[in-house]
């Protein structure tokens, strides 16, 4: 079991990925990628097929609002190479309005719900999703909930209004 | 993924059922629905619908401080909540830079491994209850009841436990629970071997669960299964081993794995994982031995919460407690990834955070969630009773679903 290190991999994607790939840190020795919706799939599969890479195993695919960013949606992905152990997270941010990703299904089938659960929340479209659904909250509903503008509780809520306790 | 005989035009009953499996069916042991489209017995295709106990925990995290976030964790897998607490602490501690004393690594591997020992315990009775076996059920579920007891000396509940602080315990174990912790250690062996002998070579058993819902391992990785689900399918992942956390790395335990990812493959592994968790926590208690009894938690004022007593007594701990509780202490602003092994695989807290009070964001990543999604798929072609016993072997929990 041999075991890269963060430079090598860096290394490794740069040849491939030249300017397409920047590097935000590493925090606590993850090593944290940023790109751009144009590769993203290109680097996964790259990363994933790469004999010397190999990182099989999707771990996660999330997103994070930021409202005060020009790219306000960051999707994140989290990837581990089972063989190497070594894990990569990579970053891409996208238009919060117009907000179109790639679809990860492409290269791992366990991203379905994964991205899903990402759309249900944050309303981005992965396109060639084969089923982009909502998956937690109800079908009809609207909002994206994990956007820092939806409240938490229901603003028309009565019963929490200051003047009951004096305030 | 097996061939299923395709439905023809010559059948008397020529168009496909439709079953709604759930959302409360006492066989699906939890709230969630599957819609089969079933030709006679056998499953022709399913959606599965999820969501019916969302709490949408990720955004009410985002409103909690951090220690107010440890209960929100007990209700993911409520079968095993210490180990979700444990992580939660853990990724706190890990953004902080707090490194624990080696004495509260280990109480906390004793109680990460009688939640594991608990949660496998329910998880292979049921599927024997599911098979129509009750007795080795109720044998072991005394003995999950023991182990909720040791929880309760240790933290005073039993199901969601919100067990120790950020930065160690609330308070150390008392005598009374290593007592209860020994005398499981001697009385739980012998049943789980008893539990075993009436199942591993059962007729009956073996021919409903051997080669039902069979996984090959690259199914399992593109599905990104984990646990003990990926490595019945032959897959040697376990977190605690390839990132060992909590001190891990000072025991010596094996990974069992299966073969064919069946569900007898399951249950076999969560048996012997049952077995290398009782291995662990004898070396833990050994090891203990060698440590200064009076630590439980690591010396760090700013974040670890004080006790009631010395909150009214003592000025020193009055002013941390306010600071803590109000927020008063600069975290870093940075992000941080800490997976532990939850029973059901590999259980991620991915934690972003503004140097605020609470996390920018928190996400959640629930083995459950990642696991149930091959369901559907997987049931194609399948029998109706295998589906549900196959069900019963993800082990699927309810709130570590939806979250």
């Amino acid at each position: 079991m041999g075991k890269i290190t963060n430079e090598e991999l860096l290394q490794s994607i740069n040849s491939k990925f030249e300017g397409q790939v920047t590097v935000i840190g590493e925090p606590y020795g993850l090593l944290t990628l940023e790109t751009n919706p144009e590769s993203i799939i290109a680097l996964l599969g790259f990363i994933k097929t790469d004999p010397a890479l190999q990182f099989i195993y999707l771990t996660d695919i999330t997103a994070i609002h930021y409202p005060e960013q020009e790219k306000t949606i960051g999707v994140i992905y989290h990837i581990h190479s089972l063989v190497n152990n070594v894990r990569v997270r990579i970053k891409v941010f996208i238009d919060g309005d117009n907000c179109h990703i790639p679809t990860a299904t492409t290269v791992w089938e366990g991203a379905n719900w994964m991205e899903r659960e990402t759309y249900d929340l944050f309303g981005v479209i992965f396109d060639g999703h084969p089923d982009l659904r909502r998956i937690l909250n109800v079908d009809d509903m609207t909002a994206f909930p994990m956007r820092k503008e939806f409240p938490l509780e229901d603003p028309n809520r009565v019963d929490k209004k200051d003047y009951f306790f004096g305030r | 993924m097996q061939n299923h005989p395709v439905y023809t035009d010559n059948d008397p009953q020529n168009e496909p059922s439709t079953l709604n499996l759930g959302p409360t069916h006492p066989a699906t042991h939890g709230v969630f629905q599957n819609v089969l489209q079933m030709d006679g017995e056998r499953i022709i295709s399913g959606v599965s619908t999820i969501g019916y106990i969302h709490r949408a925990f990720e955004k009410i995290a985002e409103h909690r401080p951090f220690y107010q976030i440890t209960p929100l964790t007990d209700r993911l897998n409520y079968c095993s909540s210490p180990i979700n607490n444990m992580g939660w602490h853990m990724t706190v501690e890990k953004m902080l830079g707090i490194a624990m004393p080696k004495r509260v690594d280990y109480l906390r591997v004793i109680i990460m491994e009688l939640a594991r020992i608990s949660d496998h315990i329910i998880c292979n009775g049921v599927l024997g209850v599911d098979t129509g076996a009750f007795t080795g059920f109720l044998y072991m579920m005394e003995h999950r009841e023991a182990i909720y007891e040791i929880y309760e000396e240790v933290c005073g509940s039993r199901l969601t436990t919100n067990i120790g602080r950020i930065g160690g315990f609330e308070r150390n174990f008392n005598t009374i629970a290593f007592n209860k912790l020994r005398k499981f250690l001697v009385d739980f062996p012998p049943v789980l071997k008893e539990f075993e002998s009436l199942f591993n070579r059962n007729r009956i058993f073996v021919d409903r669960t051997r080669d039902v819902a069979a996984v090959t391992a690259e199914d399992a990785i593109a599905y990104s299964w984990s646990g003990p689900l990926l490595r019945a399918a032959g897959v040697d992942y376990d977190v605690r081993a390839m990132n060992p956390y909590s001190s891990y790395e000072d025991f010596d335990f094996e990974i069992p794995v299966g073969d064919n990812g069946d569900v007898y493959s399951r249950f076999l592994v969560r048996n012997e994982e049952m077995k290398q968790s009782l291995r662990i926590i004898e070396q833990a208690l050994v090891k203990l031995e060698k440590e200064p009894t009076d630590i439980f938690h690591a010396d760090v004022p700013e974040f670890y919460l004080p006790p009631k007593e010395e909150v009214y007594n003592n000025m020193e701990a009055l002013i941390y407690h306010f600071k803590i509780v109000m927020g008063e202490i600069p975290t870093p602003n940075t992000e941080v990834y800490h997976s532990v092994e939850g029973a059901n695989g590999e259980l991620g807290f991915y934690l972003v955070n503004d140097g605020g009070r609470s996390p920018y964001r928190l996400h959640f990543r629930r083995p459950s969630f990642i696991n149930y999604q091959m369901y559907a798929p997987m049931s194609k072609g399948m029998l109706l009773s295998d589906a549900i016993i196959n069900m019963s072997s993800l082990n699927v929990i309810a709130g570590e679903l939806d979250a």
